[in-house]
């Protein structure tokens, strides 16, 4: 029971990650339609960006919570910048053509940061300063360090702050009417050149949080670090159904929960199968996800 | 053509192979091949099977798969297998052995036949469930599928896991190479001009449309698809058993699939000369910024994906577009030209007051490929 309940709260902290990264994909996916294949590698820009910062801030010799709040804010504004410009200077030229040129757009503006990433920051990997003193709780023989509970509570709040912000705000509406259908918001007057922009910041600044975050948890950090996790994560969107909020949360814990079973059984190395295999059988079965609803095709 | 001139055809173009592979091994009086050139002239070969294969789904039928390399590693390892575990066997049951020509060529023929049989039933795998998805989700679990078998492939002690299939014996020369690439270029040029490529071009024109006039579209897309895998596994039967170029999981990643989009997007995504040409650029142009890679490594990745965004944006396209380069027989049928195949077949079809039907409408889509 012990080790069930630990790996549950393992396979709970990683699965939180997914869904930090989820959220921004399926965000951007709900708005545009586009798979933001870039989205994991912005993650990683966020991974570096407080890299650099907690670097400038010698924060390594003097660790503080104060400095972690600095250079996760510092990560999440940086990345958001970069969202902004990815949009602007490589997916909105493509935006009226067809969803293929979309999609190998972002496919190139991926590569481009992980190739570039490798040119600027050198393809070995760095260590993440250690901000916060690791700790371990004990509760009950199940153990969780701070870093593992910092980021569930985050993806938590994160989550709900992004329901209350879709649902529950001006620019909230605005951007499901983007959303619903792009010509008609228009034509209602939004500006939905913004609204997109918008989307992309938020997202990319989820993106950096979450980089920062598992930098705390695995300080390894290198340019192709966001190839894999971003790619699973982006399974984790579907899993849940795409272009849904607490979907993408379930789909990651979900996700989380079972790499981490089958990382403990003896077939450990089929790990990262497993995501894909998921994916599979869900999009066979119900192909609009868990908490997703399909829409009808028409001509 | 008519099928004298097609004998003589084959026949030529196989004596000029094997003339071309004996100056290849051989050299010719003093000339010898630099074999840095032979290699990368080999590799433009596999790269043209892959890419023409893959411009079967992704330019003909209209569907994105970004899994090619998948199917690639099936074939490949299927038929590298088969050479290092029985290729002696196949090659003493003709009395030969794997080296000397006779022995080797049985063996290649053998094991590219099993490539292609082991990737078409990988194909059959993915396409048929995932054949009924479209769009974004269609890609999303080509790629799924390629990375399963990526791990699978790790997993396989006996033909090498991570550290790649190094046991493999090079008998991969540049005749066959060559060979399947024009074979693989005719047979998707010969689907293109037939009425199963007429299919799948209503089906990519609008496969809702398709479906109403009596297109058992999922049929089509697997079946495009079974054979753009099944020659997929070709190139990596050849790839795998080339000199000094032994499979490697990490070589056959999301990255390699990439690449083969990459080709058929320059050259012009449904343009079969054009995937060659772009297979012909994006194997020269690393090798000519090699040079600058070494100063900055990585570098070369870095103008591989700059190609791609402001190809997307400038030419989405591609260099090509639909059109075909060279010889009329080539030629896919565009708004243009017409083989005379095609117009004999139509000049019968009249409408009801003896006017002959627009022929470019009896076409399916011709018409500039922005979908939406």
């Amino acid at each position: 029971m012990d080790t069930f309940l630990q790996q549950l709260i393992n396979g709970l902290s990683l699965g939180a990650i997914y869904a930090l990264i989820a959220l921004g994909y399926t965000m951007v996916y709900g708005v545009l339609r586009l798979i933001n294949f870039a989205h994991g590698d912005v993650y990683m820009l966020g991974a570096f960006a407080g890299y650099f910062i907690a670097e400038a801030l010698n924060l390594d010799a003097h660790p503080s919570i104060f400095g972690a709040i600095v250079v996760t804010i510092g990560s999440m504004g940086a990345c958001a910048v970069v969202g902004i410009l990815i949009e602007r200077f490589a997916y909105r030229p493509v935006r009226h053509h067809s969803r293929l040129t979309s999609l190998i757009t972002a496919i190139g503006v991926s590569l481009l940061l992980e190739y570039g990433g490798q040119v600027v920051f050198g393809a070995t990997p760095r260590f993440f300063p250690q901000m916060i003193r690791s700790q371990t709780y004990s509760l009950g023989g199940v153990q969780i360090t701070n870093q593992s509970l910092l980021i569930i509570i985050v993806a938590v709040i994160v989550m709900f702050g992004l329901e209350f912000i879709v649902h529950r705000t001006r620019i909230g509406k605005a951007m499901r009417a983007t959303s619903y259908n792009l010509a008609v918001a228009k034509l209602m007057g939004i500006n939905t050149d913004f609204i997109i922009a918008f989307t992309f910041a938020l997202g990319s600044a989820l993106a950096a949080a979450g980089g920062v975050m598992v930098a705390l948890a695995i300080p390894r950090i290198d340019p192709l670090m966001g190839l894999m996790t971003g790619l699973k994560a982006f399974v984790a969107a579907v899993l849940g159904g795409i272009g849904n909020i607490p979907g993408a949360m379930i789909g990651g814990v979900l996700i989380g929960l079972m790499e981490t079973w089958l990382g403990a059984t003896a077939y450990s190395t089929y790990r990262d199968a497993v995501a894909f295999s998921v994916l599979i059988v869900i999009l066979l079965f119900r192909p609009s996800g868990i908490m997703g609803t399909s829409a009808t095709e028409k001509v | 053509m008519r099928p004298s001139r097609k004998l003589v055809f084959i026949v030529l173009a196989t004596a000029a192979l094997l003339g071309l592979n004996q100056i290849f091994e051989h050299g010719f009086g003093n000339f010898q091949v630099n074999p840095y050139y032979a290699r990368i002239i080999n590799l433009i070969g596999i790269n043209i099977t892959l890419a023409v294969s893959l411009n079967l789904i992704n330019g003909l039928a209209g569907q994105f798969s970004i899994g090619h390399a998948g199917f690639m590693a099936v074939g490949g390892y299927t038929a590298t297998y088969l050479t290092v575990y029985h290729g002696e066997r196949i090659a003493a049951a003709f009395g030969s052995t794997l080296h000397d020509g006779v022995g080797s060529s049985i063996a290649m023929i053998a094991s590219l036949g099993a490539g292609a049989l082991a990737a078409a039933i990988a194909g059959l795998m993915v396409g048929i469930p995932s054949l009924r998805l479209r769009g974004d989700y269609l890609a999303i679990v080509t790629l799924g599928f390629s990375e399963i078998i990526r791990v699978l492939i790790l997993n396989i002690p006996s033909v090498g896991g991570a550290t790649g299939f190094t046991d493999a014996i090079p008998i991969t020369n540049f005749f066959w190479i060559f060979a399947v690439a024009l074979l693989t270029i005719v047979i998707v040029r010969n689907i293109a001009t037939s009425t199963f490529g007429r299919v799948l071009a209503t089906i990519r024109g609008d496969e809702i449309a398709a479906e109403a006039i009596g297109i058992n579209t999922t049929r089509y897309k697997v079946l495009a698809f079974v054979i753009s895998a099944a020659l997929a596994g070709v190139a990596g039967g050849l790839s795998g058993q080339l000199f000094a170029n032994p499979l490697n999981p990490q070589n056959l990643n999301f990255v390699k699939s990439i690449e083969v989009i990459v080709m058929i997007v320059l050259g012009g995504i449904g343009s079969i000369t054009g995937a060659a040409l772009g297979a012909t650029i994006v194997t020269i142009l690393p090798e000519a910024l090699r040079t600058f890679d070494q100063q900055f490594p990585g570098l070369r990745m870095v103008v591989y994906a700059l190609l791609l965004v402001l190809l997307m944006i400038f030419r989405p396209q591609g260099l090509l577009g639909r059109r075909e380069l060279g010889w009329r027989w080539l030629r896919v049928p565009n708004r243009t030209r017409i083989p005379v195949a095609l117009t004999d077949a139509t000049d019968a079809v009249q409408h009801t007051d003896g006017r002959p039907v627009d022929r470019r409408s009896m076409l399916g889509d011709e018409r500039e490929d922005e979908d939406q």
